[in-house]
């Protein structure tokens, strides 16, 4: 292999080990919100500095790549897309931070009702699956698939924007609740940030492969 | 062609003897815009350089049919002075040529052939060339010491000089600064850039980093053949065929 792949290897190889960490803080989220989990929240928090070490590592690893590689083409992008995506990864940890600190406002676990009215379990449960296939789409080159991820973060944000509508009312009938009630709310607010995260590493990988942008296109038609 | 093309090439084909070196090449150099030509070595880089000046026509069997045009006229008609040509398109070598004169014959060597022989309008010419070339501060002190004792890079800034002095509008240089150390490497390219206000200029190049920093347009040869030629930013970030891709990578054969 020439020494420029190898060096490319690495520096895949020290993103998919930061990907572990995030995902565990995100899969671990979801228990911890569960069952209220708090020893599980401590820890995802704690594996907060893991992630900005691999942060830190991964813009050094780039920046010497830059200086003494001065890559062109397919090989300027695929550094340019990890350097991008490594940023994203880390506020994706940090997003599953914040719902290990929302998880901590919680005395006791949810109420099933709740958790089913808002549907934040599905909510949560789309947006790892996106998670996931965000890592293979980034390994197999699969710009398809790619695509589809930012097509899908559309049905994180149409749950979220109906979110309100059914806590609020929940909680006036259930004004002991009003902590739990603002936690969720909240929480719910992070996994639909994860949606778009995870739709801006999408959009790495599609400019990487294919050398197209597709940011703006796809925000427009967002708004449309 | 609508664009302001200095230099154009229609269906070039050249020969060396029975070998086929530039096979029906087109492609217009826009005017004050610098070109860069890159591709492996042999590629036919240097043979399609010299078509512009008329270079290779000292070599033994050496052929080529199609058109250059410079300005529209094609240069390779009967009626076009090949002494003339030379004066409008300048030429730098990858190795620095001084001749073994002082620094100031060397520049105004080409207005001395012309018949010029008046002192101040020689002087004129030789600090205004050099000044252009970015050497006039280096060398003012010396100019009637020997050109040999300059150093490689110094050299070719003279070399350019020289050309410069002739009042060319058009510059070829091939691998200007292969032979030079980053620094003097740096001076030429900061040289390249400036002058291209007033020049068009097309320049061969093995450094792809040097193609990047200093062309606007490169176009890349494999084996006589144009495989591609685009916009300098283009083609060093998404170029269009993956023989180009291969090579500016460095992952070639
Ligand atoms: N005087 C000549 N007689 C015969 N063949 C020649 C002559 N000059 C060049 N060639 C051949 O023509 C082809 C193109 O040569 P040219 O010098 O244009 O390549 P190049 O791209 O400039 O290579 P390099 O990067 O090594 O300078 C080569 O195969 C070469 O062997
Ligand atoms: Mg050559």
């Amino acid at each position: 292999m020439p020494h420029i792949d190898e060096e490319i290897e690495r520096l895949k190889k020290k993103l998919m080990q930061m990907w572990d960490v995030v995902e565990f803080q995100l899969v671990s989220g979801r228990e911890a919100m569960i069952n209220a989990d708090q020893r599980l929240a401590k820890k995802i928090i704690k594996q907060g500095d893991k992630v900005n070490d691999y942060d830190v590592k991964i813009d050094r690893m780039c920046e010497n790549f830059f200086a003494l590689f001065t890559p062109v083409a397919v090989d300027l992008r695929v550094v340019l897309a990890i350097l991008k995506i490594n940023a994203n990864l880390e506020r994706i940890g940090d997003t599953a931070e914040g719902i290990a600190y929302f998880v901590r406002e919680f005395e006791s676990p949810l109420e099933q009702e709740l958790l089913q009215a808002t549907k934040v379990l599905e909510m949560y449960d789309e947006a790892l699956s996106m998670f996931a296939d965000c890592r293979r789409a980034f390994l197999d080159n699969d710009t398809e698939l790619a695509t589809q991820l930012i097509k899908r973060d559309k049905f994180l944000n149409k749950i979220y924007r109906k979110s309100d509508s059914i806590v609020i009312p929940y909680l006036k009938e259930n004004p002991d609740k009003i902590k739990e009630g603002v936690a969720l709310l909240s929480i719910i607010k992070k996994i639909e940030r994860v949606g778009d995260q995870v739709s801006n590493v999408a959009e790495e990988i599609i400019f990487y492969r294919d050398a197209k942008v597709v940011k703006h296109q796809l925000k427009k038609k967002k708004k449309e | 062609m609508s664009k302001n093309y200095k230099l154009v090439a229609i269906e070039v084909n050249a020969y060396y003897g029975d070998f086929h070196a530039i096979k029906n090449i087109s492609l217009g150099l826009e005017e004050k815009a610098v070109t860069a030509f890159i591709g492996p070595s042999g590629c036919g880089k240097s043979t399609f350089l010299r078509l512009f000046n008329r270079m290779n026509d000292y070599i033994d069997g050496f052929r080529i049919d199609g058109e250059i045009l410079l300005d529209q006229k094609d240069i390779y008609k009967k009626s076009v002075r090949v002494d003339e040509l030379r004066k409008e398109v300048g030429m730098v070598f990858q190795k620095p040529n001084p001749f073994p004169k002082t620094i100031f014959e060397n520049v105004v060597y080409g207005l001395r052939i012309q018949g010029i022989s008046k002192k101040k309008v020689l002087e004129e010419a030789a600090e205004r060339s050099l000044k252009q070339a970015a050497l006039w501060e280096e060398v003012k002190d010396k100019l009637h010491k020997s050109a040999l004792a300059l150093s490689g890079g110094q050299q070719q800034r003279l070399c350019i000089a020289r050309a410069l002095a002739n009042g060319p509008s058009v510059l070829l240089m091939d691998e200007p600064a292969s032979a030079l150390d980053p620094i003097s490497t740096a001076k030429i390219e900061e040289l390249i850039w400036e002058l291209k206000k007033d020049y068009t200029i097309v320049i061969v190049t093995h450094n792809m980093q040097q193609a990047g920093r200093v062309s606007d347009h490169t176009a890349f040869f494999l084996s006589g053949e144009l495989i591609e030629f685009a916009k300098t930013k283009s083609l060093f970030t998404n170029p269009k065929d993956q023989r180009t891709q291969n090579y500016i990578t460095g992952r070639f054969g």
